[in-house]
């Protein structure tokens, strides 16, 4: 038996997992499905910011579309932070493709004309 | 002067969310003034995510979700000026205004509502022993730096209480190199949501300590040491318990405060939170003066704070609309054993509309409880709850058809099992 709070939502439902991979105490289906992953091959999603090339708004927010091997975080961190970006950009933006080969992409989460 | 049927003051989310209910509500002659030359508010340097999970059910960043309100605002036209620090506000609603582009300017409103936010309480606010090194930030000032201006504020950083911000600035300072020694909460538990002990402190490995409070900091200009001791129930310190950190940044996110510097003159009475007392449409004793989100009280979600912006952007339609009677039977809500406050403070019973909705936190946290609301021998609720914390909201939706107006009070209290 282990356990675990779900991180899927701000509820932070308390699990239960069992031997068989029997997940309990979950509000709703999305923990279930966090436990399993979280216990197999843990993910996160990953919030950044990249450099631009405007003064005004040196900064862009970004992420990774889909969560990220946890253990990819760092190397991720490494790839975003030697990256310059050009203005204007728009939410959705890929910035990134395939980082450190994972298969997902860092794109811009917020617009920034100047 | 200029007149409008609705003034908002702050173009963060709830101002935006209040304005644009208003707006479907069929108030056209609307104005939000903002002081900074962005809408979105806080969100704009929140660029983590878990934002919208009830809103739009899904995941977005603070950025993401706050243009989902910005764009509906372009599109609705929705008038809004930016740069414009709201100076002060009369109880017949004249809104004083300046600009570099307009200088002073003064508006006759026939309704407000107040969407300020909230401030952070500050190093001065709080009385560390030791010397005035610099090195000490709020985490929200820590944030803004990095995320809108690429500036990490320190190398090795010690954070004081686990609120929110302070947990989320561990995880984010710690992706940028910096070291994070730790988190020292007074209480014996932590301020913030379960999921960001786990996603911010778990996953990088950063003790939290509970219990425990900064006893002393140290060093001449620079902040060079952090010093840590354990509280006993009285919140004296325990000797024997220091840990001492080589540090040189010390992050507070000791609380945040709503911002009501614009309404503390007028007839207004405040609760408990720091916030003016509302009624069900979030209308203050001045009728005709909204407030809602954390200028109200302080909200851990943004959901949370645009659905009641949404409330008072209808409460402000409905005034306009004279449909605000104040007549009537009036109930005022008293906040009893384990619960540290409710909003609203007051329901006009023939104003609400179909639901009525509570909402308040706990005192501490409990387990296996029973929270009653109650006016007098009528139960109006009875929730179980096998576990519940001060940093989560409780929010309850009551159809109206339950209040007998038997009472002038509303009870809400926890009964522990025996
Ligand atoms: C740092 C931080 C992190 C958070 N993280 C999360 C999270 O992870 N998930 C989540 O769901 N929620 C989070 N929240 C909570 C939630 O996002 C905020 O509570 C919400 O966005 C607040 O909205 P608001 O409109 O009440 O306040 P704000 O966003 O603060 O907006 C108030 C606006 O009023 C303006 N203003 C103030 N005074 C004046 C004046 N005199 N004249 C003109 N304008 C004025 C300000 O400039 C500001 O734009 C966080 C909150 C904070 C503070
Ligand atoms: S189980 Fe569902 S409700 Fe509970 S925390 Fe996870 S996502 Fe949220």
């Amino acid at each position: 038996m282990k356990e675990l709070i779900c991180i899927t939502c701000p509820r932070g439902c308390h699990l239960k997992v069992d031997d068989n991979m029997n997940v309990t105490g979950n509000f709703c289906p999305r923990g279930a499905k966090y436990a399993v992953n979280e216990l197999t091959h843990p993910v996160r999603t990953l919030t950044s910011t990249i450099k631009t090339n405007s003064e005004l708004n040196p900064r862009c927010p970004v992420k990774s579309k889909e969560p990220l091997p946890k253990e990819l975080i760092f190397k991720a961190m490494d790839e975003i932070n030697k990256v310059v970006v050009k203005l204007p950009i728009n939410i959705g933006d890929i910035v990134i493709k395939n980082v450190c080969g994972s298969g997902v992409d860092i794109v811009a989460t917020k617009k920034i004309d100047k | 002067m200029i007149e409008k049927d609705l003034v908002i003051i702050g173009g963060g989310s709830a101002g935006m969310a209040s304005a644009l209910e208003a707006h479907n509500q069929g108030i056209k002659s609307i104005l939000i003034l903002e002081k900074n030359p962005y809408l979105g508010g806080i969100l704009n340097q929140c660029i983590h995510n878990g934002f919208g999970l009830h809103e739009f059910n899904e995941e977005l960043t603070g950025p993401e979700f706050m243009t989902r309100f910005s764009d509906l605002i372009e599109k609705n036209k929705i008038e809004y000026r930016l740069l414009s620090n709201v100076l002060s506000i009369s109880e017949d609603k004249v809104v004083t205004y300046s600009n570099s582009y307009e200088g002073l300017v003064e508006i006759k409103a026939k309704a407000i509502i107040l969407a300020t936010g909230c401030y952070e309480r500050s190093p001065g606010a709080i009385q560390i022993p030791g010397t005035r090194p610099s090195g000490v930030y709020t985490a929200g000032q820590a944030q803004l730096y990095l995320n809108c201006y690429g500036y990490l504020v320190g190398k090795r950083v010690f954070i004081l209480g686990s609120g929110d911000i302070g947990l989320i600035m561990a995880r984010r300072m710690t992706l940028e190199g910096a070291k994070v020694l730790g988190v020292a909460e007074l209480m014996p538990y932590s301020a913030g949501l379960n999921r960001n002990i786990v996603q911010c402190l778990k996953d990088f490995d950063i003790p939290l300590y509970l219990s425990h409070t900064v006893k002393e900091v140290k060093g001449k200009e620079q902040l060079s040491k952090v010093v840590i001791a354990k509280v006993d129930e009285k919140f004296n310190f325990i000797p024997g318990t220091e840990i001492e950190f080589d540090a040189d940044t010390l992050l507070l996110s000791v609380g945040l405060i709503p911002n009501c510097d614009l309404i503390s003159k007028l007839d207004i009475s405040f609760s408990k939170t720091r916030g003016a007392n509302v009624t069900q449409d979030m209308e203050t004793d001045v009728p005709g003066i909204f407030s809602a989100g954390n200028v109200l009280h302080v909200h851990d979600l943004v959901d949370y704070v645009v659905s009641e912006a949404k409330e008072a952007g209808r409460g402000a339609a409905k005034y306009l609309n004279g449909k605000l009677t104040h007549k009537g039977h009036v109930y005022s809500l008293k906040p009893g054993y384990g619960i540290g406050y409710v909003v609203p403070q007051r329901i006009f019973i023939e104003d609400a509309g179909e639901q009525i909705i509570l909402k308040f936190r706990v005192t501490r946290p409990f387990k296996d409880i029973n929270i009653f609301i109650k006016e007098n021998d009528n139960l109006i609720k009875k929730i179980f709850k096998p576990a519940i914390i001060p940093s989560e909201m409780e929010i309850v939706k009551l159809d109206k058809s339950l209040f007998k107006s038997l009472d002038n009070t509303i009870d809400v209290y926890v009964e522990e099992k025996k």
